[in-house]
């Protein structure tokens, strides 16, 4: 897919959807049919016109009936009594089951529990089984009919709406409200319905379609509209009887049902699709020339990891990281320390090669050692060997169907030929290490059964246990206790010294950052704009003004500091960065911290900054400028 | 996957570790695998005593005197009276739930009004047929949504998901009957390659089960789509793809089980619904089935047929649910601790 003009595409928005509009205009002709039909066609319809299952003709598009009526005209004028009926068992589902499904969730836990069941034992019945009973009870005929599909439709009904009444239900909102002793009538009518009516809306549509087919189905069995009477299912039943000698009697009724099904269920998925953030084609990655930094060549040759020149990209060509370099040397802790949005994380990934299926990246060089990361192919046992990755969220990370020694062996034993026997001692082993008691219990358990902090501690035996030469930690500590992780920082700590492992550490807390790395990073919207040491930064040498805002705004590091302290000897409050950061599409061609800073001048906003003694600001220059002048004075 | 009870307690782990975490949860000697066990063996209890007493009601809820609806419009008081006492309508409520249940419990399902043949031996014969065609179509359903949804989530292109999405919505929203008919008309009637109706060469099976089965497959094979696309999306696919671990077995191991479990959830609706498209596809393809069978003695207002009927077609239902149960107890393992985990 190549995008026609370079305009950033605005962010998804309801946008038409085809087979929505298909489907509504679709239903709404048919709508005017039932309406006008029998108006129209009852005395066609009703006309013996004397040749009996004629076929197709100039007179009879889709020939006569048994009687010599003309089957076209009784398919029209049948398009009312079908919507009335499938309108009304819709009705009765929709509404029964609404109210089952919700009430389950307002009422006591032992109700509750008993009501799940019941819709359970209902659900694990087949609808149409159930509107037989009804059929058998009633008697055959159209009431009985639309009785028992509403019915039948109503477990169903029921068990998905509990089922999204279950996910509000849980949510605080709903639970405080219930603790407060608000009537359970008034916690459905004001909190479970609203936060549910879009997929209800979605759900009604689709069993509109299901009722249709169920409801023409009976009628087909003849246990539905009585001659002479007759819908679309009673009507394909007499043409199924004919099918040899004249088969377009069946086509009428066939196509009528099929096409206003399809049509509702058309609804159906555009609805869905539109409430669904996952709907939507992905777009794909677009093959761009664009025009790339040249190689800084500032890394030593030594380094374990260098990272020259690295861009990311949107398949639209908006630039998510652009020009990034940096690099780890061996044994070295690098902290890449940004916002959210800043691209370290997608800066990670394209070190991992995991960027996003869309996403494309490029760089001048991209190398850990002598294995080119940028090339088009790498080798899947080196790079799953020699980079190691923890990830962010624990509970996430681990394949839930899964037990734990299963996960943690797949390396050792997919890229390094490890035997069953000698990976599972080592997966119990590595799990030791980091201090994770009884290990050989732990490895047949499932990722559930652990708490977070220790889940985050197998993902990192599960980094480290192939001895890669880098681990790459995509914010491992942001979705933990904070007395969790200090353990975690401890154990990746202890890794890099005792086994020299290089790391990658990405976080957007710098006071974290600047405790456990050797050297920071700092990104912002995309780019680098200050690279220090750490003894640098905890000596409050960071130069760049988003540096020190972001030190500003760090409580643990700022309150060991003096100047977290004011003249009277009280903490100082801690700062805020005021705003935002630019949005990617919308990065100015100067400063792209310009906006928010407290240094700014005119040159900022026109001129980007380029790196200078690892600091990307211009005012930070001239200053060094005018300090050397003045020395030199 | 294997599926042994993993979480006896080892001997002296229990200590130092918290006993949530390295002990079941539930049930002291019979470990997850025993209770959920238990737990569904009651569920199905509790459903088959729905059922019988469902069944029951069937008769004693005909509007009116059930006596007079069935004798019909042109019979004389004598022989009301004799139906009364026929259907037992001279007791009390509970004495002939008694003696309902008491002949289910010795396999005496009454006779057929209309035959006066025994409602018993009238499913042994018709059971097996409808069995098999719901079976196969359960087997056909899995065989083809799962492979074709999966493969459309991870390789699709922008077109080859809209024709998907398009061939899905069409055939999935056409019913069962309407297909079958359609599928008589080109493959029975104009090219002669299959029997129209029957059940008396293995060839007469293929009709039948295409036509129950092609709705259904295309319902879940959306829903497979769909739950893969999200699936795939998961940060566990993330580790996994990190791991360099060759397709098939990103697929295969990382995929599929939280991919059937997704699927599964939602579609054992869709299985237990075929059941439905049976009873209808058997009378199109004249199927000497139950589905045709209890059709005919609803319209015969044959009410000991249609009690035997339904009652066995019910607990076929809840058989398949179990089915779908253990098999998803055994994918993911976190149903084990409780339904839903709610």
């Amino acid at each position: 897919m190549r995008t026609a003009s370079p305009s950033p595409t605005p962010p998804r928005s309801p946008r038409p959807n085809p087979a929505l509009w298909a489907g509504v205009t679709g239903l709404a002709l048919i709508a005017l049919l039932g309406v006008i039909g029998p108006l129209v066609w009852t005395d066609t319809a009703t006309t013996l016109s004397g040749a009996a299952r004629e076929g197709v003709s100039a007179e009879h598009w889709l020939g006569t009936d048994a009687l010599g009526r003309d089957v076209l005209a009784r398919t029209l004028v049948a398009t009312r009594l079908t919507l009335l009926m499938t309108l009304a068992a819709t009705a009765i589902a929709g509404t029964a089951g609404i109210l089952l499904g919700t009430l389950v969730w307002v009422s006591g836990p032992r109700v509750r529990e008993l009501g799940l069941r019941l819709i359970d034992v209902m659900v694990s019945y087949p609808a149409l089984i159930l509107a037989l009973v009804v059929s058998a009870v009633l008697g055959a005929g159209p009431t009985a009919a639309v009785v028992s599909i509403g019915l039948g439709g109503c477990p169903a009904f029921a068990r998905l709406t509990a089922n999204m009444a279950a996910s509000v239900a849980q949510r605080d909102f709903v639970s405080t409200a219930r603790l407060t002793g608000v009537p359970p009538h008034r916690v459905l009518a004001r909190h479970l319905l609203p936060n549910i009516a879009g997929p209800l809306i979605v759900l009604l549509s689709v069993a509109f379609a299901q009722v249709l087919t169920a409801l023409s189905g009976l009628s087909f069995l003849g246990l539905g509209v009585q001659s002479p009477e007759y819908d679309w299912g009673a009507l394909l039943s007499t043409g199924l009887e004919a099918l040899y000698t004249n088969p377009a009697e069946a086509i009428g009724p066939a196509v009528a049902i099929t096409v206003t099904g399809v049509l509702a269920s058309f609804v159906g998925d555009g609805l869905a699709a539109g409430s669904d953030p996952r709907g939507g084609p992905v777009a794909t990655a677009a093959a761009r020339p664009a025009e790339h930094p040249g190689p800084s060549g500032r890394a030593p040759e030594n380094a374990l990891l260098i990272v020259d020149g690295l861009s990311v990209e949107r398949p639209d060509g908006t630039r998510l990281v652009d020009g990034v370099s940096f690099h780890v040397m061996p044994g070295e802790i690098v902290g890449l320390v940004g916002e959210s949005g800043s691209g370290k994380s997608l800066t990670a990934m394209t070190v991992a090669r995991l960027l996003p299926d869309g996403l494309t990246s490029h760089a001048a060089r991209l190398t850990l050692d002598d294995l080119d990361l940028d090339a088009r192919r790498v080798d899947a046992a080196r790079l799953a060997t020699e980079v190691g990755i923890v990830f962010q969220d624990p509970s996430a990370s681990f394949n839930p169907a899964l037990r734990i020694g299963g996960q943690l062996t797949e390396v050792l034993r997919t890229h390094q030929g490890v035997s069953r026997a000698q990976a599972r001692a080592e997966a119990i082993e590595a799990l030791e290490k980091v201090r994770i008691l009884n290990p050989e219990a732990v490895a047949r358990q499932y990722p559930h059964e652990l708490s977070g902090g220790m889940r985050q501690r197998a993902m990192i035996a599960s980094a480290v246990l192939p001895g890669p030469k880098l681990i790459v930690a995509d914010e491992p500590t942001t979705a933990l206790d904070v007395t969790v992780q200090a353990e975690v920082l401890d154990l990746l700590r202890e890794t890099n010294r005792r086994r020299g492992t290089g790391m990658l550490f990405i976080s957007h807390d710098i006071g974290v950052v600047s405790t456990l790395c050797h050297r920071i990073v700092v990104m912002y919207a995309g780019r680098v704009v200050e690279e220090l040491s750490a003894r640098d930064l905890r000596a409050g040498r960071a130069r760049h003004p988003y540096t020190k805002a972001l030190l500003a705004a760090a409580p643990r590091l700022a309150d060991h500091e003096d100047d977290a302290l004011d003249e009277a000897g009280r903490r100082r409050p801690l700062a805020t960065i005021a705003g935002r950061p630019p949005a990617a599409a919308e990065r100015p061609a100067g400063c792209a911290f310009a906006a928010r800073c407290p240094l700014v001048h005119q040159r900022c906003t026109h001129e980007l900054p380029v790196p200078r003694e690892g600091v990307a600001c211009h005012a930070v220059a001239s200053s060094t400028l005018a300090a050397t002048a003045r020395d030199d004075a | 996957m294997t599926a042994t009870p993993v979480h006896a307690p080892v001997p002296g782990a229990r200590k130092g570790t918290d006993p949530r975490r390295s002990a079941p949860r539930h049930g002291l000697a019979l470990g997850p695998w025993g209770t959920f066990l238990l737990r569904r063996l009651a569920g199905l209890v509790a459903v088959a005593t729905t059922l019988v007493v469902v069944t029951f009601l069937i008769v004693q809820l005909i509007p009116g005197d059930p006596a007079r609806v069935l004798a019909g419009a042109d019979a004389s008081p004598a022989d009301i009276e004799r139906l009364r006492g026929r259907l037992g309508l001279d007791q009390t409520l509970s004495a002939r739930f008694a003696d309902y249940a008491g002949g289910l419990l010795h396999g005496d399902l009454g006779l057929s009004f209309q035959t006066r043949e025994p409602v018993a031996d009238i499913i042994a014969t018709r059971l097996p047929f409808t069995a098999e065609l719901a079976l196969l179509a359960v087997l056909v359903v899995l065989l083809v949504a799962v492979p074709l949804g999966l493969a459309i989530a991870v390789r699709g292109s922008r077109r080859t998901d809209t024709a998907f999405t398009f061939t899905t919505s069409l055939v999935g929203a056409t019913p069962e009957y309407v297909i079958g008919t359609l599928l008589v008309l080109v493959l029975a009637v104009v090219l002669g390659a299959f029997p129209a109706a029957g059940a008396e060469t293995l060839a007469s099976l293929v009709l039948p089960v295409a036509a129950i089965a092609l709705p259904g497959s295309c319902v879940m094979a959306r829903i497979v789509r769909r739950e893969a696309a999200s699936v795939l999306a998961q940060d566990y696919m993330r580790t996994a793809r990190g791991r360099r671990l060759p397709p098939l077995t990103l697929y295969t191991r990382h995929a599929l089980p939280n991919l059937l479990t997704a699927a599964l959830t939602l579609g054992g609706l869709i299985l237990a619904s075929l059941l439905g498209g049976t009873v209808i596809v058997e009378s199109v393809f004249a199927w000497p089935g139950m589905g045709q069978r209890v059709v005919e003695a609803i319209l015969a207002r044959d009410y000991p047929v249609i009690q035997g009927c339904v009652l066995v077609l019910g607990l076929l239902a809840a058989l398949l649910n179990l089915v779908v149960d253990v098999v998803l107890a055994l994918l993911d393992p976190r149903t084990l601790a409780g339904k839903g985990g709610h």
